[in-house]
C-alpha cells in the first residue's frame, strides 16, 4: 500500500556488519526466491493483484514478468475466491502457484476455497492428489491501516488441519523459507510483515531452504524464554538487549513457521528458564498465545516457575487512529515490563 | 425456455390446491428434431448411451431400495432423472479429460467411466472405496478415471475446474477440463467470479449447469429474478447454450461442440440444460408430499423421463430391440447386485487409516 511506504520507510533497523557476508534488503531476499523458485521448477507461477504493476507487490515481484513472461506471473481478477480455487485446481493438476496478496484481510475472501477445499483435497481423496501451493500476504500496521488493513489471520487458520504457516523475520529466512513453502506439497500460507521489510540482513547466495517447522534461537539467555515470530520477535528481540542492562538474561526464540510448531525448542528452552512469554502479532485470544499458552500447561507444567503470560493484540480490532494505536499495539516497552514483573514473582 | 415467476401464490390455505400445480413444466420437443437428423458417431454409440443411463437408473434404484438398512452411512444425492445430462456429458469426454463436480456425483462418477465396486466400497464406508472412506458419495474422487474433484459445498468445485484447465493450458495439454454444477450454484459470487476468469483465459472448460429448478426444496423463483441461466453466464464473456436435459442427444450433441472448441483454443462454454430430479436433494424417496413442489410436476416429467424416451427413441431408429432394452436392464440388475455383495464382504478401514494423507510428503 503506498500510503504506509513513508512509515515504513521511516523505520531504521541496524544494518548488519558486511564482513559477516552478501548484506541484502528484505524485498529483495523475497524477489530472489520467486525467480530461484521459477528458475528452478517450471511449474511454479505467481499471481496476484498488481504483481506486475509498477508497484511489483512492495517490489517482491519487480522485473519477474520482465524474465518469465507473462503466463508465468500475471495480474488477477480482484476475486480472491475464486482465485484461490484456480491455484489449487491448478496445484492439484502438477503446478506450483504462488498466489500473492497485499494483505491477509483479501485471504479472509477466500476461507471457503482456503479451509474447506484446498487444505482437503489430499485428505478427501486419500492422497490421490496434492495441492503444492503458496499463499501469501504482508500484515499491515499503522498509519490508519485500521481495522480492515492490517489483520493478522495466523490464529484464525492455525487449527486447520492440511495447511502450513509460516512467518518470517529475517530477510535470509524470508528467502529461504519462502523456497520451501514453494517446494512443498502442501497449502502453505507465507504472512510477511510489511514492518520488516526495510530490514537489512546477511542473505546466502543461491538457492538454499530453511526447513519449515524449525525454529531458531535470535539470543541466548538464563533466565526466561521469548518464543514467538515475525515482527513481534523482533520486538522481543529488541526488548531482550535492552533488558541485558537491568541483568535479565532473556532467551529469544523465532519460531520461523507455527505450523508445523517447533515444540522441541520450546521445551528445550523453558527446560533450562522455567518461564515463558508468548509474543505474536495477532490476538491473543484463540489465537497463537493461546496455543503455545495451552501447550505449556498441557506437557510443561513441571517446568514452570512462573505462570505463562502472552503479548499479543487485545479483543478490539485495530483502531486507524495514531493516538489510538499507540494503546492498541504492545511496543518494546510493554513487553519489557511484562518481562520484569515475571522475574519478580 | 423462460420459466416465469409461477402466477399462485406461495402460501395458501388449500395446500391439495396447490400441489395440483404445476410450476415448472417440461418444455421440450422429446426427439422430434433427430427424426431427420444424423445420429452422433456410430450407431454402437448411440446404444451405449442408452445402456449407461440404464446402467446409472438401476444402481440409483438400488442404492436407493438399501438405503433404509442403514449398511451405507453416508448421505446420498440420487440423480434420477437427470441420467441424460451425466451421460450425454461424459459420454463427450475423454477418460484423461478431468471431471469436477458438486455434490450430486453418483452420476457424473458412474458416466466418466468410475468403478462400480469403487463407488458402493465408498458408499460403505469401506477401506477399498475409491476415497478410501474419507469422502463418502459426495466426494467420489478417482483419478484413474479423471474424476478430478468435488465439493460439498455450491459451487465450491467451480473454480477448482478452472484451475484444472488452467494448468492443462500453461503445460499446452489437448485434455480439457469439465464441471458439473447446479441451477443455486449460480447464485455463488464465485461461479460469476470463475466465468469472469475462464473467459478472460480463454480456459479449455465445459460448464454443465444441470437447472432442475430446486435447491432442496427452494424453487427457482424464490432465488433467482425471471432469467435465462445461460444468458446470465453468457454475459460474462463465455460461449453459452441451453438444451432439453432429458434429452441425451441434445447433451452429448452441446458437449462435442463445446469440447472441440476448448480443444481448439476456442475458451471455455457454459451449457444449461434443463433437468429434472425426481428425487427429494438428499436421501431416499420423493420428497414432495411436504409441499414445495407438486406431485403432479414430478409425474409431468416421468413423462418424458430421459432413459424411456430415449429407448422409444433407439426403437423407432432400429437400433435396440425390446428385448436388447430388457437386457441392458437385467446385466445392470446382475452387476449392481454383485458390487453391493463385494462392498458388504469388504474391509472397514483401521484406525491408523484416519492419520495418513493429512499433510502429502
Amino acid at each position: 500500500m503506498p500510503w504506509d511506504e513513508g512509515l515504513v520507510n521511516s523505520l531504521v533497523y541496524e544494518g548488519p556488519d558486511p564482513s559477516e557476508g552478501r548484506v541484502l534488503g528484505y524485498v529483495k531476499a523475497v524477489n530472489e526466491a520467486l525467480a530461484l523458485a521459477m528458475e528452478h521448477d517450471p511449474s511454479v507461477f505467481v499471481l496476484g493483484q498488481g504483481v506486475d504493476d509498477p508497484s511489483a507487490m512492495f517490489g517482491t515481484t519487480r522485473g519477474l514478468q520482465e524474465r518469465f513472461g507473462n503466463d508465468r506471473v500475471f495480474d488477477t481478477p480482484v476475486a480472491e475466491e475464486s482465485m484461490t480455487g484456480v491455484c489449487t485446481g491448478a496445484a492439484m493438476n502438477g503446478m506450483r502457484p504462488v498466489y500473492m496478496h497485499n494483505r491477509p484481510d483479501f485471504i479472509l475472501l477466500a476461507f471457503n476455497q482456503l479451509v474447506t477445499h484446498a487444505s482437503k483435497f489430499h485428505f478427501m481423496d486419500n492422497g490421490q492428489t496434492n495441492v503444492p501451493m503458496v499463499i501469501w500476504a504482508a500484515i499491515g500496521r499503522g498509519w490508519g491501516s485500521g481495522a480492515q488493513h492490517s489483520q493478522a489471520i495466523q490464529g484464525l487458520l492455525l487449527g486447520v488441519p492440511g495447511l502450513r504457516i509460516v512467518m518470517p523475520s529475517t530477510p535470509a529466512d524470508a528467502k529461504g523459507l519462502l523456497l520451501s513453502a514453494i517446494a512443498d506439497n502442501n497449502p502453505v500460507l507465507v504472512f510477511e510483515h510489511r514492518w520488516l521489510m526495510k530490514k537489512d540482513g546477511i542473505v546466502p547466495e543461491g538457492f538454499y531452504q530453511v526447513p519449515l517447522g524449525k525454529g531458531a534461537y535470535r539470543r541466548r539467555g538464563r533466565d526466561i524464554t521469548i518464543v514467538g515470530a515475525s515482527h513481534a520477535i523482533e520486538l522481543a528481540r529488541q526488548a531482550a538487549e535492552q533488558l541485558e542492562q537491568e541483568g535479565i538474561d532473556a532467551e529469544v526464540i523465532d519460531l520461523r513457521t507455527l505450523k508445523p510448531l517447533d515444540e522441541a525448542i520450546i521445551e528445550e528452552s523453558v527446560s533450562k528458564t522455567g518461564r515463558l512469554l508468548v509474543v505474536d502479532t495477532g490476538w491473543q485470544s484463540g489465537g497463537v498465545c493461546a496455543e503455545i499458552g495451552c501447550l505449556a500447561a498441557e506437557k510443561w507444567w513441571h517446568l514452570l516457575k512462573a505462570p505463562v503470560r502472552r503479548i499479543g493484540l487485545p479483543d478490539i480490532p485495530t483502531p486507524a487512529g495514531f493516538a489510538l494505536e499507540q494503546f492498541y499495539y504492545p511496543g518494546v516497552d510493554r513487553m519489557k515490563s511484562v518481562i520484569r514483573s515475571m522475574l519478580d514473582g | 425456455m423462460v420459466f416465469e415467476r409461477p402466477e399462485f401464490p406461495t402460501l395458501v390455505d388449500n395446500i391439495a390446491e396447490e400441489l395440483s400445480v404445476i410450476r415448472y413444466g417440461y418444455r421440450g420437443t422429446g426427439f422430434a428434431d433427430w427424426k431427420d437428423r444424423d445420429l452422433p458417431q456410430t450407431p454402437a454409440f448411440c446404444t451405449s448411451l442408452l445402456r449407461d443411463m440404464i446402467r446409472i437408473r438401476e444402481i440409483e434404484e438400488e442404492i436407493e431400495r438399501r438405503y433404509h438398512q442403514d449398511q451405507m452411512k453416508t448421505p446420498i444425492h440420487l440423480v434420477i432423472g437427470q441420467e441424460a445430462a451425466s451421460v450425454g456429458f461424459c459420454s463427450a469426454l475423454t477418460r484423461d479429460d478431468l471431471l469436477y463436480s458438486g455434490h450430486r456425483t453418483h452420476g457424473a462418477y458412474l458416466a466418466k467411466g468410475g468403478d462400480l465396486r469403487a463407488m458402493l466400497c465408498e458408499m460403505h464406508c469401506r477401506i477399498n472405496g475409491c476415497a478410501g472412506s474419507r469422502g463418502g458419495s459426495m466426494h467420489l474422487i478417482d483419478k484413474s478415471v479423471g474424476m478430478a474433484g468435488t465439493s460439498a459445498i455450491v459451487g465450491g468445485a467451480v473454480p477448482i475446474s478452472a484451475g484444472a484447465a488452467l494448468a492443462l493450458k500453461m503445460k499446452g495439454s489437448d485434455r480439457l477440463a469439465a464441471v458439473f454444477l447446479g441451477d443455486a450454484a449460480t447464485e455463488e459470487g464465485v461461479v460469476a467470479e470463475t466465468l469472469n476468469f475462464a473467459a478472460l483465459k480463454r480456459l479449455p472448460l465445459v460448464f454443465l449447469c444441470e437447472n432442475n429448478f430446486y435447491s432442496v426444496q427452494s424453487p427457482l423463483f424464490t432465488r433467482q429474478p425471471v432469467r435465462d441461466i445461460h444468458k446470465w453466464a453468457a454475459s460474462h464473456g463465455v460461449e453459452s447454450v441451453q438444451v432439453d436435459g432429458m434429452n441425451v442427444l441434445d447433451v452429448h450433441d452441446a458437449t462435442a461442440a463445446a469440447v472441440e472448441r476448448a480443444r481448439h483454443g476456442g475458451g471455455a462454454t457454459f451449457i444449461e440444460a434443463i433437468v429434472y430430479r425426481y428425487r427429494a436433494h438428499g436421501g431416499a424417496g420423493d420428497d414432495s408430499k411436504t409441499g414445495y413442489r407438486s406431485l403432479e410436476e414430478v409425474r409431468e416429467w416421468e413423462r418424458v423421463d430421459p432413459v424411456t424416451t430415449y429407448g422409444e427413441f433407439l426403437k423407432e431408429r432400429r437400433l435396440v430391440s425390446e428385448d436388447d432394452v430388457a437386457q441392458m436392464h437385467a446385466e445392470s440388475r446382475r452387476e449392481v447386485g454383485e458390487a453391493f455383495e463385494f462392498a458388504l464382504a469388504s474391509p472397514e478401514p483401521t484406525e491408523k487409516d484416519l492419520y495418513t494423507h493429512v499433510y502429502s510428503d
